[in-house]
C-alpha cells in the first residue's frame, strides 16, 4: 500500500507537468526590476568631473642649491594677508584688478622700471598668512593664471576658450609647436614663499 | 455564441484598421532601453570610493583643466569635520577614509603609488579652509616628491 502511494506521487507531477503547456516568462516586471538597477547605480556612483587648477610644486631643497639672485624688478610681490586683503607691489588692490596688473607686469618689456624686463624673466610670487582663507587664494591663483593664459592664447592667436579647450595629444602638428612656443614666451613662474603664521 | 464574439471581433479589428485609431503603443522595448542606460552609467561612472567626513564646498575658478588619468590621482580632503560632535570644529584632512596629521601624507602617498612623481594629488579642500592647513599638507608633498597638484574646483562663467 505505501509503495503504491509513493509510486502515485512519483509518477504523477511528472505527468502534470508533461501535460502543461511551457510557460511564457512575463517580462512586464523587467522593465520595473531594470528601472531599480539603474536607480541604484545613479546613487552610488559619481560621474568623473574632476576639475581643478593645476600647479607644480618646486623640487626638495638641497642645503647646496645655489641661490640664484632676481632683480626687484621682475619679481611682481602678491601678499594676502589674514583678513584676505591684497597687497601687490607694496600697494593694496582688488582682486579683479590683479589680471591686469600681471598683464602688464609681463608685457612690460623694460618700459616700466618696476616692471618686469621681459615676460621670460619674470616670477610672480605669492605670500599668505596662515590665515588666509583658501578661497582667496584660489581666486588669486586663478587671476595670475588668467593672465598668463591670456597672453599665451594672444600668443598663439586663439580666443582664451579656445586656449583652455586645448588638448596636446589631439592637437595636430602646428598647433603643437605653437603652444610650445607659447608655453616658452610665457613661462609660468609663480613662487610661492614662506608663510607667516598670522590669523591662524 | 462563440462564433458571434469572433464575427464581432473581426468586425472590431477591421472598423479599427479602417478609422486608423492610434494603437497602444508597445512597452516591449522599454527594459531594453533601461538596461541600455543602465550600461551607460555603469561604463562612465565609477564607484564613491570614499565616504567624506569633512565638509566640501569647492571654490570656484575659471581657468580648470580636467584631470588626465584618474588612475594616477589621489585625492586628499581638507575642510571641517560634518560631526563635530565627535571631532571638533577644526579643519581636518581626510585621506581613505580616515583623518590624518600633516606629517602621514608622504607615508600614505607612496604607499598608493610606487611613482609619486607620475601621480597628480588633488586636493579637495572647502572654500571655507586657511590657508595654514594646506600650505603644512603641500610642504609635505614636497617632501615626498609628490610635486603634481590639482586644486579642485567648480567651473565658473567668465
Amino acid at each position: 500500500m505505501g509503495f503504491a502511494v509513493v509510486l502515485f506521487l512519483k509518477i504523477n507531477p511528472i505527468n502534470t507537468m508533461a501535460k502543461r503547456t511551457p510557460m511564457e516568462v512575463n517580462a512586464g516586471s523587467m522593465a520595473d526590476i531594470s528601472f531599480l538597477l539603474l536607480i541604484f547605480f545613479l546613487v552610488t556612483t559619481q560621474i568623473p568631473n574632476e576639475k581643478g587648477l593645476p600647479i607644480l610644486l618646486p623640487p626638495k631643497r638641497n642645503i647646496d642649491d645655489p641661490i640664484h639672485k632676481v632683480k626687484d624688478r621682475n619679481i611682481l610681490v602678491v601678499l594676502v594677508n589674514a583678513k584676505n586683503q591684497l597687497l601687490v607691489e607694496r600697494a593694496p588692490m582688488n582682486i579683479s584688478d590683479l589680471q591686469q596688473t600681471t598683464i602688464d607686469f609681463l608685457t612690460n618689456k623694460g618700459h616700466n622700471p618696476a616692471y618686469s624686463d621681459s615676460p621670460a624673466k619674470a616670477i610672480v610670487s605669492i605670500k599668505t598668512d596662515r590665515g588666509t582663507s583658501y578661497d582667496t587664494y584660489l581666486k588669486v591663483m586663478d587671476k595670475i593664471q588668467t593672465a598668463y593664459n591670456t597672453l599665451r592664447a594672444e600668443h598663439m592667436g586663439i580666443p582664451l576658450t579656445a586656449y583652455l579647450a586645448f588638448d596636446f595629444e589631439k592637437a595636430n602638428s602646428t598647433m603643437k609647436s605653437k603652444y610650445k612656443a607659447a608655453k616658452e614666451a610665457y613661462p609660468l613662474r609663480i613662487s610661492e614663499a614662506e608663510q607667516s603664521s598670522v590669523g591662524e | 455564441m462563440f462564433d458571434k464574439l469572433k464575427q464581432n471581433n473581426v468586425k472590431e479589428a477591421l472598423n479599427k484598421q479602417d478609422s486608423r485609431e492610434t494603437p497602444m503603443i508597445s512597452t516591449a522595448s522599454l527594459p531594453d532601453i533601461v538596461l541600455m542606460l543602465l550600461f551607460f552609467f555603469m561604463v562612465t561612472a565609477v564607484m564613491r570610493e570614499t565616504n567624506l567626513l569633512v565638509e566640501q564646498r569647492l571654490p570656484a575658478a575659471t581657468q580648470l583643466t580636467r584631470l588626465q588619468d584618474p588612475t594616477l590621482v589621489s585625492h586628499i580632503y581638507i575642510g571641517k569635520p560634518k560631526d563635530t560632535q565627535r571631532f571638533g570644529q577644526t579643519e581636518l584632512i581626510q585621506m581613505n577614509d580616515v583623518f590624518i596629521v600633516p606629517n602621514q601624507v608622504p607615508q600614505l602617498i607612496t604607499q598608493e603609488q610606487e611613482d609619486v612623481t607620475r601621480l597628480t594629488v588633488s586636493l579637495k579642500v572647502d572654500r571655507r579652509s586657511k590657508m595654514g592647513l594646506i600650505n603644512d599638507v603641500k610642504r609635505k608633498l614636497r617632501e615626498a616628491n609628490a610635486r603634481k597638484i590639482n586644486y579642485s574646483a567648480i567651473g565658473e562663467q567668465h
